[in-house]
Order: structure tokens, then sequence, then C-alpha cells
């Protein structure tokens, strides 16, 4: 505009501000430039270059590293979790973004709901992590998971009164699960004696009694159920002073084809009696529901759950994200066309299915795609969930990188090479999501 | 002998303390001002961290008693000191001094050159430890490393209301081992408590088992790796482990164990009522225990019994004190670490702490079953250090590979020998490549 009012001073007026808007421009620019150079641009090309030379980094060996990455199973099990890690995690977080957001919209304590479950992203990853290993420990008195699973679990499945006892002699066969029996059949005036044993002090049921020599009874079948032990072991299958019976223990009397007859508990002292018994041959049983022992958890940390476990605190952090930038895209959404919707008469489900999903489309695909690119260098939640002896079977790619480089081995060429090789992986992600953002503006 | 002589020898006596007295005083004062001529600044970089390094500040605050114009730094690197010095290195920029706990990191450093030879405290060093432990801190003839804390890895912890509930006794032979087991079991407690989420618990294991079963001489070569792990006396010695971790032995059966770490396998050894009667572990295990039990009365320990008739041996570990930087203060400073007066601090500092200098009087382990371990281990006859902290560290230092993965899997399956040989084998040879 200027320069149409004063045609000879524009040589001048637009030399100096171009030059001054160039420093200016330079100058917001550099501390940022600074910044990524520093610490982005040198270190990727400190990376690649490293990837090139061997552990000691004095030698350049070209690409024999990156032939290490693929000869041997170093990556095997990272690159099979990784693509696990994919193919379950984005989608989990986006649908329950996506089921928390719709609710929101719907109930009215939303504010509290939303901070909920928003909640976790303010807790670094690795925190959360530390705190999953806390709930996933195997022990249902030490992890909040299992003590709640041992709670159900216990309440269907009632634990019996001598959960860790075990048949003191071989005459007495079978195992916890199946119960124990007497491998000789018993004839009427005959006696069953049933030794356990494994059972600690403050397992005897209170008011047990020194345990008795059953007498033997004419027509009947007398016995006793001990806990065959004293300090220092005693004679097996002995009933020895110091040994206490076990009251309570219910004892099941089977006839030669093991069908059940009868049953009874036993006294104070451990004995039992039937009385009154046909002739025949029979077998002294303790039922399995004796020996049921309480629920001893699951091995959440185990190798074969590790991956799932750390991919449910992951979740966990992740779904407060995805829900508040799901619920922000629902309130953009034309209020008009959901009631468009609902007017022509669309039922709920049709108006979530069909209205409601594509219009949001284009948030829910960018959660997805940041969360892809989040899976593809998931780390931190690996090594804070996972303890050192499962961390080969919850391995990915960065956990590898990290373990090579800095776990021990120390080798930084190979774990630069790692490094690159996740760099590739992601940055055809990271071009779509470039793309998108182009199209966005 | 007459009065008048008796005398003269008195009189020459007394002149005679008193003149070196006289000297010793001259001496120490000289030895004081030259002491005082030492300044400067010293950072140590190690693995101590909590009480350990509180304990390891009170020896650093005795040696500025003595060197008042030194300033000593101690900076906790934790179990990632190895990471960080091989990164410091790297820049250009380690500390004076560092603790590491792998003979074989000190190895690499010194072929690498990056830590220096201390063979200004080779004479204090041989003066108060056993050839071993000088052996240990040598390469190629020169010594690099000084052992300032040890570790008794050849002890068993038990109950002891658990050993008096099943009438057991601490056994001195591997079956009466196995027998007291069996006894602690019927009496209704497992008898042990394995800590197999950290797979050292495991090496140490088979390291005791195989240093007295297959004798020192053998153990050098395996830990040399002269001799492969197919090797039969290796695989006689993981026969012999099995029969420990039958899973209805160990508290919470294979899997269980598998999921217990180190400092929870020790409380349940010490839980009211005990969880299990015993743990097969160092001497430093009533050092992590948090649940609170008396030694003696409520805890006690046995020597890791002999396997066929061996005589007393010990495997151990230890926690090695390298020099990156010289300088007359980093000298002061490894010399007065080799010295009784340094270790006697430390140990008197809290029980949970083994000299291996042998100069350390018993009454400075204020804790009567501390002392008894720490005096096995610095005048142990037989001393070899924990062979999976020698190996190559991607073989035996590296959790979740090589021995501590596979003696993990060794657990899950105590029946196959010779698949875990074979693959302790592989695994070894590549880590030797």
């Amino acid at each position: 505009m200027s320069a149409t009012v004063h045609p000879e001073s524009v040589p001048e007026l637009k030399e100096p501000g171009r030059w001054r808007r160039y420093v200016v421009t330079a100058g917001f620019l550099a501390p940022a430039a600074v910044m990524l150079g520093v610490w982005v641009v040198y270190p990727t090309i400190y990376t690649a270059w490293r990837s090139l030379y061997d552990r000691s980094g004095d030698n350049f060996i070209w690409f024999d590293n990156y032939k290490t990455i693929f000869t041997t199973d170093i990556l095997v099990t990272a690159v099979k979790n990784n693509a696990l890690w994919v193919a379950v995690v984005p989608a989990f977080v986006t649908a329950i973004g996506l089921i928390f957001g719709v609710l929101t919209e719907k109930i009215s304590w939303s504010v509290a709901f939303k901070t909920a479950v928003f909640m976790p992203m303010a807790i670094s990853l690795f925190a959360a992590g530390v705190i999953w290993r806390i709930m996933d420990q195997k022990e249902p008195e030490r992890g909040t998971v299992n003590a709640m699973i041992g709670v159900v679990s216990d309440w269907v499945n009632p634990p019996g009164p001598l959960p860790s006892a075990f048949s003191a002699s071989p005459t007495l066969t079978g195992s916890d699960s199946q119960g124990f029996t007497l491998r000789r059949p018993v004839a009427p005036g005959g006696t069953a004696l049933m030794p356990l044993t494994g059972i600690p002090p403050e397992d005897v049921p209170a008011g047990a009694e020194q345990a008795v020599q059953p007498e033997p009874q004419s027509g009947g079948i007398t016995g006793v159920v001990w806990r065959d032990f004293k300090p220092g072991g005693g004679t097996i299958g002995k009933v020895e002073p110091q040994e206490l019976g076990l009251p309570g223990v219910t004892v099941e009397l089977l006839d030669s084809g093991g069908a059940q007859v009868r049953s009874t508990t036993t006294d104070p002292d451990g004995t039992f009696a039937f009385e009154k018994l046909a002739p025949g041959a029979y077998r002294a049983k303790i039922g399995a529901q004796t020996f049921q022992a309480p629920f001893e958890g699951i091995a959440w940390l185990g190798p074969s759950l590790i991956t799932p476990a750390a991919m449910i605190a992951y979740i966990w952090v992740w779904a407060g994200f995805a829900m508040v930038v799901i619920a922000a895209g629902l309130a953009a959404i034309p209020r008009d066309t959901l009631e468009a919707a609902r007017t022509d008469g669309a039922t709920e489900w049709q108006v979530f299915r069909r209205v409601t999903v594509p219009l949001l489309a284009p948030v829910l695909s960018v959660v997805f795609i940041t969360m892809l690119i989040n899976v593809l260098k998931v780390f931190d939640i690996i090594l804070s969930v996972a303890p050192g002896s499962v961390q080969d079977d919850a391995n990915v790619i960065a956990l590898a990188m990290w373990r090579t480089s800095f776990g021990g081995v120390n080798d930084f060429g190979l774990g630069s090479a790692i490094a690159v090789f996740l760099f590739l992986l992601v940055i055809p992600i990271l071009l779509l999501n470039v793309r998108r953002f182009r199209r966005e503006v | 002998m007459t009065r008048f002589r008796l005398v003269v020898i008195g009189v020459c006596i007394a002149a005679l303390a008193a003149t070196a007295a006289a000297t010793a005083s001259q001496a120490s004062h000289a030895k004081q001002s030259k002491r005082e001529a030492v300044s400067g600044s010293v950072s140590i970089i190690g693995i101590w961290t909590g009480p350990e390094q509180k304990r390891f500040q009170a020896v650093l605050d005795g040696f500025q008693k003595l060197y008042p114009n030194v300033k000593a730094k101690y900076t906790s690197g934790g179990d990632n000191t190895p990471t960080i010095l091989a990164t410091a290195i790297q820049g250009g920029n380690p500390p004076d001094l560092a603790s590491i706990g792998q003979p074989g990191l000190l190895r690499d450093f010194a072929n690498q050159g990056s830590i220096k030879p201390i063979q200004f405290a080779r004479a204090t060093a041989a003066r108060n430890y056993t050839p071993d432990w000088i052996k240990l801190g040598t390469v190629k003839g020169k010594l690099y490393g000084l052992f300032f804390k040890g570790a008794n890895k050849s002890t068993v912890w038990y109950s002891t209301s658990a050993f008096k509930a099943a009438g057991a006794k601490p056994p001195k032979t591997w079956p009466a081992l196995l027998s007291a087991a069996n006894t602690i079991r019927a009496s209704g407690t497992p008898a042990f408590s394995i800590g197999a989420a950290d797979g050292w618990t495991l090496t140490d294991l088979f390291e005791n088992i195989y240093l007295r079963q297959a004798g020192p001489a053998r153990y050098d070569q395996l830990t040399a790796h002269t001799i492969p792990w197919t090797h039969p006396t290796v695989k006689a010695a993981l026969k012999t482990m099995a029969s420990v971790l039958a899973s209805n032995n160990m508290y919470g059966g294979t899997s269980g164990a598998l999921q217990t770490d180190f400092p929870t396998s020790v409380n349940n050894v010490w839980a009211k009522p005990p969880k299990a009667g015993m743990v097969i572990e160092a001497d430093f295990v009533p050092g992590v225990a948090t649940t609170k039990a008396a030694a003696i009365k409520d805890y006690n320990v046995f020597e890791f019994p002999s396997i066929g008739g061996s005589k007393p041996s010990v495997v151990g570990a230890g926690d090695i004190v390298v020099m990156f930087k010289d300088s007359p203060a980093s000298r002061a400073l490894v010399t007065y670490l080799a010295s009784p007066a340094a270790a006697t601090i430390a140990a008197k500092y809290a029980p949970g702490y083994s000299s291996p200098n042998k100069n350390v009087k018993p009454s400075a382990y204020s804790d009567v079953l501390n002392r008894a371990t720490a005096i096995q281990l610095a005048h142990a006859r037989t001393f070899r250090f924990d062979l999976s902290d020698l190996q190559p560290s991607a073989f035996g230092g590296t959790v979740g590979q090589g021995e501590f993965k596979l003696f993990q899997d060794f657990v899950k399956n105590p029946s196959d020998v010779n698949g875990i040989a074979a693959q302790l084998e592989a695994a070894a040879k590549k880590a030797y490549k």
C-alpha cells in the first residue's frame, strides 16, 4: 500500500524491513531450532552413524549390525509382541474412549466420571506400570487383582479345612484333587487308619485331641484320621503320643463298586465309626472338598500373561486421553443432524452407528493413529510392569533396543541399529499423519 | 636375678618404651602433616544405595577426619552403575573412583585401559587380604581392583520355629538337608522359599553345589569355560539341584517360586508363622527382610552343607573399588579403603556388612550371626568368586538372559537336565565369541 504513496522510498523501506523480518523470524525460531538440533537432529544422525560401528565403537563394520538383527532371534519375540500391541491396543483404546465419550454425554455426573477416567493421564506411564505391577502380584494377599478374583473364586469353591494336607503313607492313595482313599478294602470288624501329614500347626482344627488307635467293633468299621506327625517325624502310619486327631473331617464309606454307602465326621480325637454294616469289602475315603485349596492367584506377571497385563495397564492410562478427545469431537457434532435422524424414526443404536460414528470418523482416526505411533514405540510400561525374569517374553522393539544398549550387554552399535529399524517402522505412519495435517490445513 | 638387675632392666625397658613412644608420636605427627598435605577432591560412583550408601558415607567421614583437605563425594548409581560408567567413559568424563560388583567388568575396564592400576596399594592389600582376593583384583600381573565389601554366599538361613515345630536340626551334609526338608514339609511348612523371580538366587545355589560336588579345580575350569556346560560334572550338579526344586518342596510351588523375588523369599521365612523353613542365600539375607524378626530367637543360619564329604568352602562375591583418575587424593582414599580402619568403621556401622579384610577384629561386628559369616568369609581356605559374576555379562549378568533365564527354565522343568545343560553351553559359547 505504502509503495503507491511513496514510490521513491520503496527500496529503503523494503530492504531493512525484509532483513528485520528475517532476523525476527530467526530469533523466534532459534530456541526451538537449537533444541531440536541438540535433542532430535544430532542424536538421530549420530544413532544412524553409530549403528555402523561395532560394540566398542572403534571399528566400522558397515551393515553387520543390521545383518545381526535379521539373522538372529534377537528381535523375533519383540516383533511378534509389537505386532500384537499394534493389533490390539489402538483399537481397544479408541473403542473404550468412544464408549466412555458417548456415555459421558448421557449421564448427569459426567464431570466426576471424566475426571476419574482421565486421572491416569496425570501419572507418568512408568508410575502407572509400577502400580499395576503391584496390583498384579500372584499372591492374593499381595495383589489387588488376584484378591478380587479370589473373593469370587473362594465363594464358588469354598476352601476345605485341610488345604495343604497330603497322605503320610502309601496305604492312603490319591491326590488333593481326587481325595484320598485307603488302598486296602476293610471288612466290618476291621479298622481304617487314615494318616495325613503336611498340616501346619495353625491349620489343625480347634479342639483337636490326642489321636486314639480305634477299637475294632463287630459288624462295623472304626477308624481314625490324624495328623501323623510329631517333631522329628515319628513313625509313619502309627498313632503315637503327641500326634493329634483331626476333628470334623468328612469320611465317606464306599462299597466295592465305588458308590458311597455312608458318610460321617470325625470326633475330636480323630476317630469315626460306621456301625451295623452288611458284610462285604468297603473302602474309606476322605473327599476332595476337604483338601480344596484357597485361590492361589493367577500369575499375571508370568511369561504367558505378561503381555496382556502390560496392555491392560497401558489401556487404563490412555483410555482417558481417547475419551476426552472423542468427547470434544462429540460436542462439535451438529445437534440438528442427530435430531433429524431421530425424527425420521432411527433408533438410538442406528443414530450412533449411522450418524455419530461417521461424523466422528476424523476424530477417531486421530486417536487411532496417535495410539498406533505410541504403541509402536511402547517401552516404559513394559519395563515397569514386567519383572526382569519375563522381560524376554514381554519384549518389544524399543525394549530390545534399550536392553541391548544398556541392559548389561552394553552393545551401543547393535542397539543403535535396532533404534534405526524402529525409526523406519514408524516413518510410514508418521507420513500418514503429516499428510492428514496438511489436508486439514 | 638380683633386685639391682631387675631395676636396670626395668629402667631400660621404660627408657626404650619412652623412646618408642616419642618416635611413634613423631611419626604419627609426620604422618598427619603428610596427610594434610594431600588435597583435592575425589568423586566416587558406586553400586551402594540406601543403608549401604549411608554406611559408605560413614567410611568417607572417617577418611576425611584423617585427610581434612580432601573432599570425597559419593554418588549412588545403583544397579545401573556399569551402564553409567560405560556411558561416562564414552563421554570422556568418568569419576575418579567407582565401586562395581563384577570382576568381569574390572577385567574389561583394565583391558580397555580405562582404569588405572593401583599397585601403590598392593602392600597394604597383601597385609590385609587372603591371596584369593588379591588374585581376583589382579589383571595381567597388576592390581586394579580392591575388594571393599564381601558377601558370603555359602549360607542357609532358617526359621527356628519351623525347625523346632518339625524337630529338625541344622544339617551338615546334603542328605541331612534333604531329610530335614522332608520333615519340615511333613510338619506342614514348605521346606524352601526360593526367590526364583531373580535368576541370580538360582545361579548361587548351583555354584554352591558345583563347588562342593565337582571341586575347586573343576569350578575354575567351568569359570574359564575350558570345560563345557554339558560336562558330566555340570549335569550331576544340576541333578543334585533338582532335588531342592521339587514343586512340593518350595513355598508356592513351582509357579509361585518363579513369581517370588528375593526380598519376598526372605520375608516368607521370617514371617510368623513361617511360610517356609529355609532360604538358601547369602549373608546379606537379614538386611533385606522387612518382616521384623530377632536373630537366633526367630532365625538362624548354617553353612551350606557339605556334599560327598567336601571340605568347608565358600562361594562369595564382592564389591570392587577401581580407579579411573590417578591423583594423590584418589590414592589416599584407595589406600585408606584397604586398611582395617576403614573396614572396621563399615562393620561397626550396622550389621549386614562383611569385610574381606582379615585384620578386622571379630568384635567390630555387633551382630553374632554377621560376625560368624564374615569371619568364615575373610578366612576361608577355599574361596571362589560367584561364577556367574565372572562370566561375560550377556551370559552371567543380564536379567532375563543367559544363565539367569536358563536356570529359571530349569526351575520350570527340573527333570530336563540335558536340555538345560545344552542350552547353557550354547548361550555361553555365544557370549564367549
